[in-house]
């Protein structure tokens, strides 16, 4: 406490600090316990995900709902592959030469069936990966152009443009949907990955127009104008010296684009049968498959949040700025 | 170099400046190009096409060309009384869990407010849901409200059984500081001890009124207390709204935290420390400091959600799929059914999205122009 005040710094009420402190300590105590308690709560469901992933199917609808149990690959299992049921000699002579089966198949057993292939799942979550990837490439690689050009230049009508991307992130895909299906059928783009990035990269681009808008504006000017001075074309300067300085941006940009497209349940619904399908629309489809495998959908879950819940926390710095479009940058 | 700049002599600087102008220009054409004709392949051609279809009689499995009825299919959809159902349906439950989420974000932010070891891995993991994909959230809830074995009706069940003695909790707390005041300093002591005693009676209370059967208050939490049975929580016309709610309040209200901690963080702290100065008490601080100075960015939550609330689908669908019945039935899932399934009435279905296009373009014009405030801000 030998901090010499400076005439800006307020006058604090430091002078009081022991006597402030323990009621305030108790008070954080307090907080910080029910703060976490809450966080578990909320936490509960995707733990819980994670639990009824490694369940059998006994386990997995048990009443009550059990927590400790024989985990087991079955969900998985179930998800991606296609099994068939089998007579009962056949189980008796699998059951007897178990050793020389893998262990898929050793899994697959227990529910007294065999694997006959693969199931459609994995190809949907290869769509998913190409079709968010894809689309996130173009709309962040023509986002940080069109961002550019509007932080930086006057253009006529601007805000309106502005305006009327962003006005597309609020309307109801269906809305959007209805004509653009009829377009899809008439050009032969219905359910192909063509049409969905297309689709998936006009969508994105509002969202990272807007929040690479944000970065760029943030670029001081100036670096530009000295770049411009000595001898660099426009041209090279917006790739040595804004692309650098908003790779940040870029990156955070290009993450959030992922997880929206990742995310996206509608527009595939709509869109997309069986070639382009991708991985949101067919989970609740695995509930139709014989019965309903808990474990397999909590799997399939799993498997897709699994992605989105690392990039949470690894940009978690940026997150404020990417889910309010990068109106808001405090924090 | 802004220096040298200003050293360089005048009449050097008009030839390069217009050179550059010029490509400058073409680099801004090039530049918003491919965002322009995205736009409009994508938005305006679409957008007066649907507007076209929208005065037809049109399906798209049918081989019959459109037909043009004028404005049947809009006076068809405003005659009807279940379009205003839909709407009624998509407004309830956007405003019920809008409020919801505000109010559960704004209390997490105020925990979370203050920092302590760990808070940014709590303000972290509480952050997860909503960056989770809603429709696969949601057809794992299914999971968690099955009435037989999902973990929702114990979870419930079990708060609901600490519910009364956490609002006793709540009141011999507001009633902690007035103890010295009525009863005087000396007695003070005694009075709280005596005030402890009114926890169990509150939760008593509770019990009595709650559990009388005649009762409405009674029979709901008959309903949804019933552990062994258990509320079909998605079955029930009057719970499978809450359901959704529920699930929308859980997955977005971290979103409102989210932007409430940013709210708070910037609140400068001499304002505390001059509102202690005068002895304010911490309502009134929280009052005239913490809300006023929150209330931008809490209002920015709001819309936001709001929008996104008039949208909502994919919950929906993963959910209820409108059930049971339509009471769930939002306009967007009604607009895909109507588009999308049965008789893919394309024409009907174009002017009701015309209809909600024009409302939600309404509402944003409002959401856009508190953004840019908020950006400028």
């Amino acid at each position: 406490m030998t901090t010499i005040y400076t005439p800006s710094a307020p006058v604090s009420y430091s002078t009081r600090v022991d006597k402030v402190g323990r009621g305030q300590r108790i008070s954080v105590t307090v907080r910080a316990i029910i703060a976490v308690l809450i966080a578990l709560l909320m936490l509960v469901p995707v733990i819980w995900m994670g639990l009824t992933a490694f369940k059998t199917r006994p386990d997995a609808v048990a009443a009550p709902p059990v927590l400790l149990f024989q985990p087991s690959l079955e969900g998985f299992i179930s998800l991606l592959t296609e099994r068939r049921q089998m007579t009962q000699s056949e189980i008796t002579a699998a059951e007897a030469n178990r050793d020389q089966l893998d262990w898929a198949n050793q899994i697959a057993l227990l529910r007294g069936q065999t694997i006959i292939g693969t199931s459609a799942f994995p190809r949907q979550l290869v769509n998913s990966l190409i079709i968010a990837g894809a689309s996130t490439f173009f709309s962040v690689g023509f986002g940080v152009l069109s961002a550019y050009a509007f932080s930086r230049f006057n253009i006529p009508g601007k805000d309106d443009l502005l305006f009327f991307i962003l006005s597309q992130r609020m309307l109801p895909a269906v809305v959007v949907t209805i004509p653009i299906f009829l377009m899809y059928k008439e050009v032969g783009l219905y359910d192909t990955h063509f049409g969905m990035v297309l689709l998936y990269t006009s969508f994105n681009l509002s969202f990272s127009v807007w929040l690479l808008k944000g970065f760029i504006d943030e670029i001081p000017k100036e670096y530009e104008e000295a770049a411009l001075v000595d001898g660099y074309t426009r041209l090279q300067a917006f790739r040595k010296i804004v692309l650098p300085q908003a790779i940040t941006g870029i990156a955070a940009t290009t993450v959030f684009s992922l997880i929206f497209s990742w995310n996206e349940y509608a527009f595939a619904l709509m869109l997309t049968s069986d070639v382009a399908r991708t991985a949101p629309p067919s989970i609740p489809l695995v509930l139709g498959t014989g019965g309903i495998e808990w474990a397999a959908i909590a799997a399939g879950s799993l498997a897709f949040l699994i992605p989105v819940v690392i990039v949470t926390f690894v940009l978690r710095k940026h997150l404020l700025r990417g889910v309010t479009f990068g109106a808001i940058r405090k924090g | 170099m802004a220096q040298v700049s200003t050293a360089q002599p005048a009449e050097a600087a008009p030839r390069p400046a217009a050179r550059r102008h010029l490509s400058d220009r073409r680099i801004v054409q090039l530049f918003i190009l491919p965002t322009v004709i995205l736009l409009i392949l994508m938005n305006i051609f679409p957008l007066i096409y649907s507007l076209f279809l929208s005065f037809t009689e049109y399906s798209v499995i049918s081989a019959n060309p459109p037909v043009w009825v004028g404005l049947e299919n809009y006076t068809n959809i405003l005659n009807d009384p279940q379009f205003w159902h839909y709407f009624g349906v998509t407004g309830t439950y956007a405003l019920i869990s809008v409020a919801l989420q505000t109010l559960v974000g704004f209390g997490l932010a105020m925990l979370l407010r203050t920092k302590f070891t760990g808070s940014g891995v709590v303000t972290t993991l509480i952050l997860v849901p909503m960056m989770l994909s809603p429709i696969v959230v949601a057809v794992f809830w299914r999971l968690i409200f099955n009435p037989s074995y999902g973990i929702f009706n114990y979870i419930f069940g079990f708060l609901t059984l600490l519910l009364p003695t956490l609002m006793g909790v709540i009141l011999v707390l507001l009633l902690w500081r007035i103890v010295p005041k009525v009863l005087g300093e000396s007695t003070a002591r005694y009075g709280r001890m005596a005030l402890l005693i009114l926890i169990p009676v509150v939760a008593h209370l509770f019990w009595r009124v709650v559990l009388n059967q005649d009762q409405t208050y009674g029979a709901f939490y008959q309903q949804v207390t019933a552990i062994e049975t258990g509320p079909e929580w998605l079955a029930e016309p009057v719970l499978a709204m809450w359901s959704i709610i529920i699930v929308d309040v859980w997955m977005w209200s971290p979103f409102v935290m989210l932007l409430c901690l940013a709210g708070l963080s910037a609140i400068p702290e001499y304002l505390y420390e001059a509102a202690a100065i005068d002895r304010a008490s911490g309502w009134f601080q929280f009052r005239r400091i913490t809300l006023p100075q929150v209330m931008p960015l809490l209002l920015i939550a709001v819309l936001f959600r709001t929008i996104e609330a008039f949208k909502q689908f994919d919950l929906v669908m993963g959910l209820t799929g409108g059930g049971p019945g339509d009471v769930t039935r939002t306009v967007s899932v009604q607009l895909y059914q109507l588009a999308f399934q049965g008789q893919f009435n394309t024409g009907q279905s174009s002017a009701l999205a015309y209809i909600v296009l024009v409302i939600i373009i309404a509402v944003s014009n409002l959401y856009i122009r508190a953004l840019n405030r908020a950006r400028e801000g």
